[in-house]
């Protein structure tokens, strides 16, 4: 843990000193003081912005004063009446008008659209562009990232199984860490919510959910600027997924908790059943929202205060903001566990909700 | 102009659920000072209250 912590930690201080010293070489090229406020101001407002946003390449960073990228492209899959394969450099960051299978795209403000041969965009009052959108199945940089943990988790926890098998009792090495988390989640998260007779069956799912989550918010805490958990998509299918689950497990008393509670006069049971069938969809909509704005809020303040570096402008207050940047970062680190907890803790307590017994009940 | 109102509202329900969180804080740990063996169950209890609040602050902040 403390090595993972430190590794962390370095890679964070690197990230940023990385960043002081391309920003401070641009700060240089403008003499004007007044107007290099402004924009810095709008070039870091753009910046997050930017962080908070999928897209087509994995862009790790760019150099301001030769104007280069670095970064690597990822494939670009369209469904536009047949498929289309090409590569996401092939747009040159919306410059080039890409031909594909007879087709033109281009890509404006990282959405990929329907064009001609010169890739003229037609824009309605609010400036949205009106030209279609093929089906976009793209490997995107959250989807290259998505596929790249689970290989990660894949592989961590195949050794774990083979060590279990080879040893007996004690796991060996990554599986030595994991081994208290599994246990943490089996005893303090699913046991005394879902109860002792039904847990089993849900603890491949909340283990997935949990070892998912933590590790993709530990992703976006490292430089490479990925942000899964941001992308309210994600904690959608996620929280579809609970929903589901809960809703096709669910027993008899759980739609008897919903339909008709028992224990309360006849006209309350009435008023009830409305609130208690919304009550089915809020639940997995805050599990949504909690996650996707914790998440969120998180890089924003984060990156604001990264940014405030550049503003400030001189030692004491660019330190300053270092600091609290640094001591911010130690923070989301519990976040990021804090939030993977929660979602499998809550998750959990909607299964235990569904499989309830008649005599949990009685109480009511 | 239309703005204005909007944020007013949003900060006025992140007070809100900076209170709640609070009281729900305050109170969690007078009960583990109380029963310092009942820690794990009021820390989980405390932790499930907290982020059902903080569900509706980040909703209002959304909202604007």
């Amino acid at each position: 843990m403390i090595y993972r912590l430190f590794t962390i930690i370095s890679l964070y201080i690197l990230h940023s000193f990385s960043t002081v010293l391309f920003a401070s070489e641009n700060h240089h090229a403008n003499a004007e003081k007044e107007h290099t406020h402004t924009d810095i101001k709008s070039e870091i407002k753009a910046d997050i912005q930017h962080h908070l946003q999928d897209s087509y390449d994995f862009h790790l960073f760019s150099d301001k004063t030769t104007g280069k990228h670095y970064g690597f492209p990822l494939p670009v899959i369209l469904w536009d009446g047949g498929l289309h394969i090409f590569l996401s450099s092939a747009f040159h960051h919306g410059e080039n008008v890409v031909q594909s299978g007879g087709n033109y795209y281009k890509l404006y403000h990282n959405k990929i659209y329907k064009t001609d041969a010169s890739g003229t965009l037609n824009f309605d009052e609010h400036h949205h562009p009106t030209n279609d959108k093929p089906l976009d199945f793209s490997i995107t940089k959250n989807v290259f990232m998505i596929l790249l943990i689970s290989l990660i988790i894949l592989l961590m926890f195949k050794s774990m199984a083979k060590s279990y098998q080879k040893n007996g009792v004690l796991p060996r090495g990554v599986g030595r860490f994991l081994e208290p988390i599994i246990l943490y989640v089996r005893n303090e998260i699913a046991i005394p919510n879902i109860g002792e007779k039904h847990y089993k069956r849900y603890m491949p799912y909340l283990l997935t959910v949990f070892f998912f989550i933590w590790i993709v918010n530990l992703f976006g805490l490292t430089p490479l600027g990925v942000n899964i958990t941001n992308n309210i998509a994600v904690t959608f299918c996620l929280a579809i997924l609970t929903f589901l689950i809960t809703t096709f497990t669910a027993k008899k008393y759980y739609w008897q908790h919903i339909f008709w509670m028992p224990g309360v006069p006849a006209p309350m049971k009435v008023v009830l059943a409305p609130i208690e069938l919304l009550g089915i969809f809020i639940k997995p909509f805050s599990l949504m929202i909690r996650l996707y704005a914790n998440i969120t809020a998180g890089h924003i303040v984060l990156m604001s205060l990264i940014g405030m570096m550049f503003v400030f402008q001189n030692w004491i207050g660019s330190s300053l903001s270092f600091l609290l940047a640094f001591v911010l970062s130690i923070l989301e680190l519990l976040v990021a566990a804090l939030q993977a907890y929660i979602f499998t803790m809550l998750s959990a307590l909607y299964f235990g909700s569904a499989v309830e017994e008649h005599h949990h009940d009685s109480h009511h | 102009m239309e703005i204005i109102p909007k944020i007013v509202g949003a900060g006025l329900v992140v007070i809100g659920a900076g209170i709640g969180i609070g009281k729900i804080g305050g109170s969690a740990m007078e009960a583990i000072a109380r029963q310092p063996e009942a820690t794990g169950k009021i820390q989980t209890a405390m932790l499930i209250a907290a982020a059902l609040i903080e569900g509706i602050g980040f909703a209002a902040l959304f909202a604007v």
